[in-house]
């Protein structure tokens, strides 16, 4: 029974090398043809139904969060990218982070260390807005959830976009 | 943006649950009450437009390799020069400019923690700052994409 869970463990978060190809050469998007996973398959040397399989494997692993369309959000008139940050309670902020993770305008809600004495922050809370003022009226929001538990926050608005890949993965042979 | 109902809802109706089928865009088509030809002229168009940056899997950086947002504070007349020797890695898939004292956010991604270590180390070498590491330790955010408001 031990046994079982450590390799079920390890099995979840291990990806072999044919599930790492299958990222790098899926990374910048399925091909827009009538049968995308043929295309993969044969840059991969398997099959198609391998291909899918995997796919669903690592679906099923959350290793892949999702599949489908992934949205620009800047050219959808989302310009507001704010990074709200809070330093909660250390002992309450599992209870406070599931809760402010779970208001629908929220994209991304992690804990993050401390570096004291210039980052006191250590809830971070990603909003989109079509504008400031509407990325505020969120950032509110989540202070009145927080309440007494804020103790203190901030707003960083990006400016300019310098990169914007999704998530590369680099080959095991290169070393940069 | 002028978007037709049938391209709002394949933006926002299919941002999970891609089908796994054969034949995915005949099976979203097939859903959607059109034929196949149409939907992947809608994705290419949509796709050169901008609006969405791909068709695939996003995958969850911490369960594969090791992952740490960072930050630098770099003088604005520096910040350009900076951020391109920042955007050179290829370990580096996101590079912000936040209105802060604090004023270069990326995320680094490797294989594995000693590679990340490596790379921060090397971009602290190349541009002169110190990088300031902020790793997740909990996620508390379930990832079902993202519902575009049509108003």
């Amino acid at each position: 029974m031990f046994n079982k869970n450590i390799d079920e463990e390890k099995k979840s978060s291990e990806i072999d090398d044919i599930d790492r190809q299958l990222i790098i050469a899926t990374q910048k998007g399925l091909p827009l043809d009538p049968r995308p996973y043929n295309e993969v398959a044969k840059k991969l040397g398997i099959t198609a139904s391998e291909v899918r399989q995997r796919l669903e494997l690592m679906l099923e692993r959350k290793i892949i969060r999702r599949i489908g369309a992934v949205p620009n959000h800047y050219r959808l008139g989302y310009r507001a990218n704010g990074m709200t940050v809070w330093d909660v309670p250390d002992r309450k902020i599992t209870e406070l982070g599931k809760k402010v993770g779970t208001l629908e305008f929220v994209s991304h809600c992690y804990q993050r260390p401390r570096h004291l004495p210039e980052w006191p922050y250590n809830l971070f809370a990603m909003v989109h807005a079509k504008d400031r003022s509407e990325a505020m009226k969120m950032t509110d929001k989540i202070a009145a959830l927080l309440g007494k538990d804020n103790h203190g926050h901030d707003v960083l608005f990006s400016t300019r976009i310098l990169k914007k890949s999704g998530l590369r993965l680099v080959s095991k042979t290169n070393d940069y | 943006m002028n978007l037709n109902t049938l391209e709002k809802r394949l933006l926002n109706e299919f941002q999970r649950n891609f089908p796994l089928a054969k034949k995915p865009y005949a099976e979203i088509a097939m859903k959607l009450g059109v034929d196949e030809n149409l939907v992947l002229q809608i994705l290419e168009k949509l796709q050169s437009m901008g609006v969405i940056s791909r068709v695939g899997a996003v995958f969850e950086p911490h369960r594969i390799g090791a992952s740490t947002l960072a930050s630098m504070t770099v003088p604005e007349s520096e910040l350009i020069a900076v951020a391109d020797i920042v955007s050179s890695f290829v370990e580096v898939n996101h590079n912000y400019e936040r209105e802060h004292k604090i004023n270069l956010w990326f995320v680094v991604t490797a294989r594995d923690d000693k590679h990340l270590q490596k790379v921060i180390r090397e971009i602290e070498e190349q541009t002169g700052y110190e990088v300031m590491r902020l790793p997740m330790l909990e996620n508390y955010h379930i990832d079902l994409g993202f519902d575009l408001k049509w108003t």
